[in-house]
């Protein structure tokens, strides 16, 4: 494998603490070395990236997308899905196992990371929690670890029963993966097509109460406190609600292990999205209210929400031109996550870009386990992303890399311009100014 | 325990100002009317019914509507064919039986087709709220909302508007902000699942009215009300909203000029249960409360009526009752509806190419 060297570049490693002028060589899938600018010692013969003015940093780490395979190759492959991804400055991703079979087998989760599937950058699946993610039979977690699975999740359909979701928790810890729940008590969400409240009202349409939300949260920071003595991991994927949030911040000073993901447009829209049913903005959870946008930002901004993730769903464009209610929910969002979070995280909401490179990638890799990932200390994997931090751009769908169009974001403005996406020493995408 | 954090608001993106641009025949929502775009309809229907029937009907004169219907309607459905046709419009009906709706093929694609027959304007009632903003955007027709699932049905808003006007301010012609000033109009029971409901409590306060909402909580949510002053894009609602809640309903029949009493929709109550003996004993519209409480106020049904339930038999055919004087009225409406979605013109940023979503009319 070719050497390749980044010179003059900033690089900044919230997990190694670097933020400074640095040129890095990698070297057979890893970082061989780091050094001031121009002082690199075993560069020769490497071929070199120029970096002047570019931010380099650890590659971007998504644990919450939906890549459809197996299965739904109509909506999205793991060859396009880690292409887009590639394109947005990720360098890996984790699956959600909601496909079609379920990723509930080790041979499936073999399958998802077989080179046949032509991903582009490191997918990681992640099992499903019970078979068929139907909430009664737990599944062998010890084996889907062995297969390569880094959590285990039945992801759109919530474990709901207390013993199964206890069962999942103490059964996960001694396998030491983290239990990842789709908080919502569906049995408050009959019918619903999004958020509960005066839009709803208006629109004529069933609504989800926040509390089928944080009430399921709730209940499962009680089960990780009946069984702490194991220390299981409980991670709350793409908290929507203040209350939710609240439940997660209370939990993590009484020194429980609960995490939790915010997605881009949970801190950015609003049920107001919507508009006059517009279905790019119908996903689970829904958009919710102001307040709760504006809890989901102090989350982050706090340091109470652990890391951004997209719940990237893609889907056909013909499933999307339906009645709202018949709709499926999601929407993408690979390409458009570095440059919303640039633009207003760190921009209009001045967290610092360490901070907001840390929630994309660091903390992601440390919640999941990744080991050499999420950070760029000589010896991790030679996973980058180079960017023009200061570039403004105007996100067009037209040109996704993803089989879908399900975005909200088409048209607006992002930060931050990625330059060269590098997997594993590997140039998973590149679009130089 | 600890303090609650400080609470910080922020600026975030707002929701684009227009999805796309209607076509100007359309009618989905009762706000796509202006108060004097609501002035001229019901003009025109005054017009329109005093003409004489053999000039009437070349007004539209083998013109083609289709009338696409996915749940059975008598009312309604016979409302808009009896208006084109008085006009002399070729109807055809479209509904859940047909065989392509049947076979499971999309909204999308049936107004595709319908405009391939040749249809020039759709007139939609549908099971789910915001069907017709789907169609209006696939077929690129003028389509007409004859009832969206829970959300709403801007023609018998407007039929209901003349009904009022017809008892309560007879006489006046253009109308305005301060029409219906000092009059109250109290909507009674499954506000919740009606469209009715939603149409009436966006225009009759915009006419200066006070809409006063009335039922048990699990037919009444709180956000009732906040929803009329609510702020979605592109939509002219009320700014001050002139909607309330009054739970007792006694209270709010001595208060009022004009009572509609709701149908309970046992079809769309969805596993909630309903103790129907409690609810007739607070909110059915008898003889005695009628005479007790409101002797003088005009009683509304948009029908179909289930006698005994929400009203009594004795109510619905006494003389304060004007459920039959409202389906006239409906027919009256709905030929002006009908006549403005086939006279009015093709916006110029509404170019039938693919791209014309492009852009926006706000
Ligand atoms: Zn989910």
């Amino acid at each position: 494998m070719t050497a390749l060297a980044i010179r003059n570049g900033h690089l900044i490693d919230p997990a190694a603490g670097v933020d400074t002028a640095k040129d890095i060589l990698l070297k057979d899938g890893r970082v061989a070395e780091i050094a001031g600018p121009g002082k690199l010692k075993h560069a020769e013969g490497a071929e070199v990236i120029d970096a002047a003015g570019l931010t380099v940093a650890p590659g971007l780490i998504d644990i919450h997308v939906h890549l459809r395979e197996p299965g739904q190759g109509y909506k999205e492959t793991i060859a396009t899905g880690t292409a887009a991804a590639a394109a947005g400055g990720f360098t890996a991703v984790a699956a959600m196992p909601n496909t079609t079979p379920v990723n509930d087998s080790p041979e499936i989760t073999r399958w998802m990371q077989s080179p046949e599937r032509g991903a582009q950058v490191r997918v990681f699946p992640i099992g499903a929690a019970t078979r068929g993610s139907k909430g009664e039979t737990l599944n062998d977690f010890a084996a889907l670890k062995a297969a390569g699975a880094v959590a285990v999740s039945d992801d759109g359909q919530p474990i709901l029963k207390d013993g199964v979701m206890r069962e999942s928790l103490a059964a996960a810890a001694r396998v030491g993966l983290a239990v990842i729940q789709h908080a919502e008590d569906t049995r408050m969400a009959q019918g619903a097509s999004m958020n509960l409240g005066p839009a709803s009202f208006r629109l004529g349409l069933r609504g989800m109460p926040p509390e089928a939300e944080s009430s399921l949260v709730e209940r499962d920071i009680r089960l990780v406190s009946e069984l702490r003595d194991a220390h299981p991991h409980l991670h709350v994927a793409h908290a929507s609600t203040a209350a939710a949030v609240a439940a997660v911040r209370q939990a993590r000073r009484n020194g429980l292990r609960v995490t939790c993901e915010v997605a881009p447009h949970h801190f950015l829209l609003t049920e107001e999205h919507v508009g006059l049913y517009n279905t790019h903005a119908k996903m689970n959870p829904p958009l919710r209210s102001a307040a709760d946008r504006d809890a989901m930002i102090e989350g982050i901004l706090d340091g109470v929400v652990d890391a951004i993730a997209t719940d990237h769903a893609p889907h056909a464009p013909h499933e999307k031109e339906v009645e709202f209610e018949h709709a499926p929910n999601g929407i993408t969002g690979l390409e458009t996550a570095l440059g919303l979070c640039l633009r207003w995280l760190h921009k209009e909401w001045r967290l610092p870009l360490g901070r907001v490179l840390s929630l994309l990638s660091a903390q992601p890799a440390a919640l999941l386990n990744l080991k050499g990932r999420g950070t760029l200390a000589v010896g991790s994997y030679a996973d980058v992303v180079i960017f023009d931090p200061k570039a403004e751009w105007v996100y067009r769908v037209a040109e996704t890399k993803s089989k879908a169009r399900n975005t909200l974001f088409d048209g607006w403005t992002m930060q931050g311009k990625v330059r060269w996406t590098i997997c594993e020493g590997r140039v998973a995408y590149t679009n130089p100014a | 325990m600890n303090p609650q954090p400080r609470r910080r608001t922020f600026n975030t993106p707002a929701p684009p100002a227009s999805p796309f641009p209607y076509h100007p025949g359309s009618l989905l929502s009762i706000l796509d009317l202006s108060v004097d775009g609501v002035s001229r309809l019901l003009a025109r229907a005054t017009e329109l019914e005093k003409q004489d029937p053999l000039k009437r009907n070349r007004i539209l004169a083998k013109r083609r509507i289709a009338l696409l219907f996915y749940e059975s309607s008598t009312r309604t459905r016979t409302s808009f064919e009896l208006a084109a046709k008085a006009l002399g419009a070729d109807t055809t009906l479209v509904s859940n039986l047909s065989s392509s709706i049947e076979k499971g093929e999309s909204l999308k694609d049936t107004g595709l087709t319908l405009r391939a027959l040749g249809a020039e304007a759709i007139i939609l009632r549908h099971n789910s709220s915001g069907a017709p903003w789907l169609l209006e955007q696939s077929a690129r027709l003028p389509v007409l909302n004859a009832g969206d699932g829970m959300h709403e049905h801007p023609t018998q808003a407007l039929l209901d508007l003349r009904t009022i006007l017809a008892h309560l301010r007879p006489g006046v012609r253009a109308l305005g902000a301060d029409t219906l000033a000092g009059v109250t109009v109290t909507i009674v029971g499954d506000i919740l699942h009606s469209r009715v409901a939603r149409s009436n409590m966006l225009m009759l306060p915009r006419l200066g009215a006070r809409v006063v909402l009335c039922g048990p909580k699990e037919l009444l949510p709180e956000t009732a009300t906040q929803s009329a002053t609510g702020t979605l894009p592109r939509r002219q609602g009320p700014a001050a909203g002139g909607v309330e809640i009054e739970r007792d309903f006694e209270e709010a029949m001595r208060e009022s000029q004009a009572i509609m009493m709701l149908r309970i929709q046992a079809e769309r109550l969805a596993g909630l249960q309903l103790d129907l003996e409690e609810y007739k004993a607070g909110y059915q519209l008898t003889g005695q409360r009628l005479a007790a409480h409101a002797p003088k106020a005009i009683v509304m049904h948009p029908g179909p009526i289930i006698r005994g339930m929400e009203i009594t038999a004795g109510v619905a055919d006494g003389v304060q009752s004007t459920i039959l004087e409202q389906v006239t009225n409906g027919v009256a409406i709905r030929m002006a509806v009908v006549e403005r979605a086939l006279t009015a013109g093709v916006p110029s940023d509404r170019s039938p190419s693919p791209g014309w979503k492009e852009g926006g009319r706000a």
